[in-house]
């Protein structure tokens, strides 16, 4: 009996292994929590691409709005693209842009060539509002709240099914 | 004459090879402290770009704006703790290669020392069994 039991948990470690990386295939060990969800989001001045102005979160007070970065050097970003613009298209809430570490004549052109989805583009040339505000990798999505407290973040690609179940949902409760 | 043309192109190419630059990113720290102060942080901090490696191993462009501000807050004259905060409450604990200990860092703080004493118990049992 004993004999038995020894034989047979080499196969039951295995087993459990196979287990535990078939449960952790879908999890993207890459895609961090940001401990800034649910906190007030960072503050920052930043120029705008087009419209000229010097925007602060103060401007955006009172509304819930869609904070996506993104860069003309970001292969993703052209991916989610059609995505963000069919979402911005709707008008349910702004969806502003932070271009994030690019040259003004490349967000320039990539703009004009796939579209401008954005009701108002940052323009952080630097980088500095981007380390503030935990973002790692393009694209990224922040939720703002009319308090300007951040709701939610998602770090990649928004696709329909995201905006579905996860975005929409979030939206209502914050602005019914 | 053939030998010659060999041994020349064979000097060309070590010489090519020599050239290759290597990205070593200098900043002018006023003193040693500031500069080991910096090589610990960067050593210690993660990479959240490729991230099995430190922002003193990566290449990757967000690295090196970190590492900047590292460099920056440490000729401040800011202390580790602050600076490995500002991080941290940005990137989350995930940031730092010395994770803190809290509830959800619990498991990796003490899931060895809780094998070693499931091993020692199983070691203990075995060993009186045989002895008896």
């Amino acid at each position: 009996m004993k004999k038995v039991l020894f034989a047979v948990l080499p196969l039951t470690v295995f087993l459990a292994l196979v287990i535990l990386l078939y449960v952790n295939m879908g999890t993207h060990s890459e895609r961090l929590p940001s401990p800034l969800v649910g906190k007030p989001a960072p503050d920052f001045q930043l120029p705008t691409l087009y419209s000229g102005r010097t925007l602060s979160k103060q401007d955006f007070k009172g509304q819930v709005w869609l904070l996506n970065v993104f860069g003309s050097w970001c292969p993703s970003c052209r991916i989610e693209h059609p995505v963000l613009a069919q979402f911005a298209e709707q008008k349910i809430i702004p969806v502003v842009g932070l271009n994030w570490k690019d040259e003004y004549l490349d967000a320039d052109r990539w703009l004009k060539q796939f579209g401008n989805p954005y009701d108002e583009i940052l323009v952080d040339l630097k980088g500095d509002v981007a380390i503030d505000w935990g973002v790692y990798g393009a694209p990224e999505n922040f939720l703002i709240d009319a308090d300007g407290v951040i709701r939610y973040k998602l770090v990649g690609v928004l696709t329909p099914e995201i905006i579905e179940n996860e975005l929409m949902p979030l939206i209502k409760e914050l602005a019914p | 004459m053939k030998q010659m043309l060999f041994t020349w192109v064979l000097m060309t190419a070590m010489a090519l090879c020599a050239i290759e630059v290597y990205a070593i990113e200098v900043y002018d720290f006023e003193t040693a402290e500031q500069e080991a102060l910096y090589q610990q942080l960067a050593e210690e901090l993660r990479c959240l770009v490729c991230q099995n490696q430190n922002l003193a191993d990566s290449e990757a462009g967000l690295a090196k704006d970190l590492k900047d501000k590292v460099a920056a807050f440490v000729m401040e004259g800011r202390s580790a703790e602050e600076i490995t905060r500002f991080m941290v409450e940005r990137y989350g604990d995930f940031v730092s290669y010395q994770p803190p200990m809290n509830v959800s860092t619990m498991i990796l703080w003490f899931s060895p020392l809780a094998l070693l004493l499931i091993g020692g118990a199983i070691l203990v049992i075995k060993i009186r069994r045989t002895q008896s």
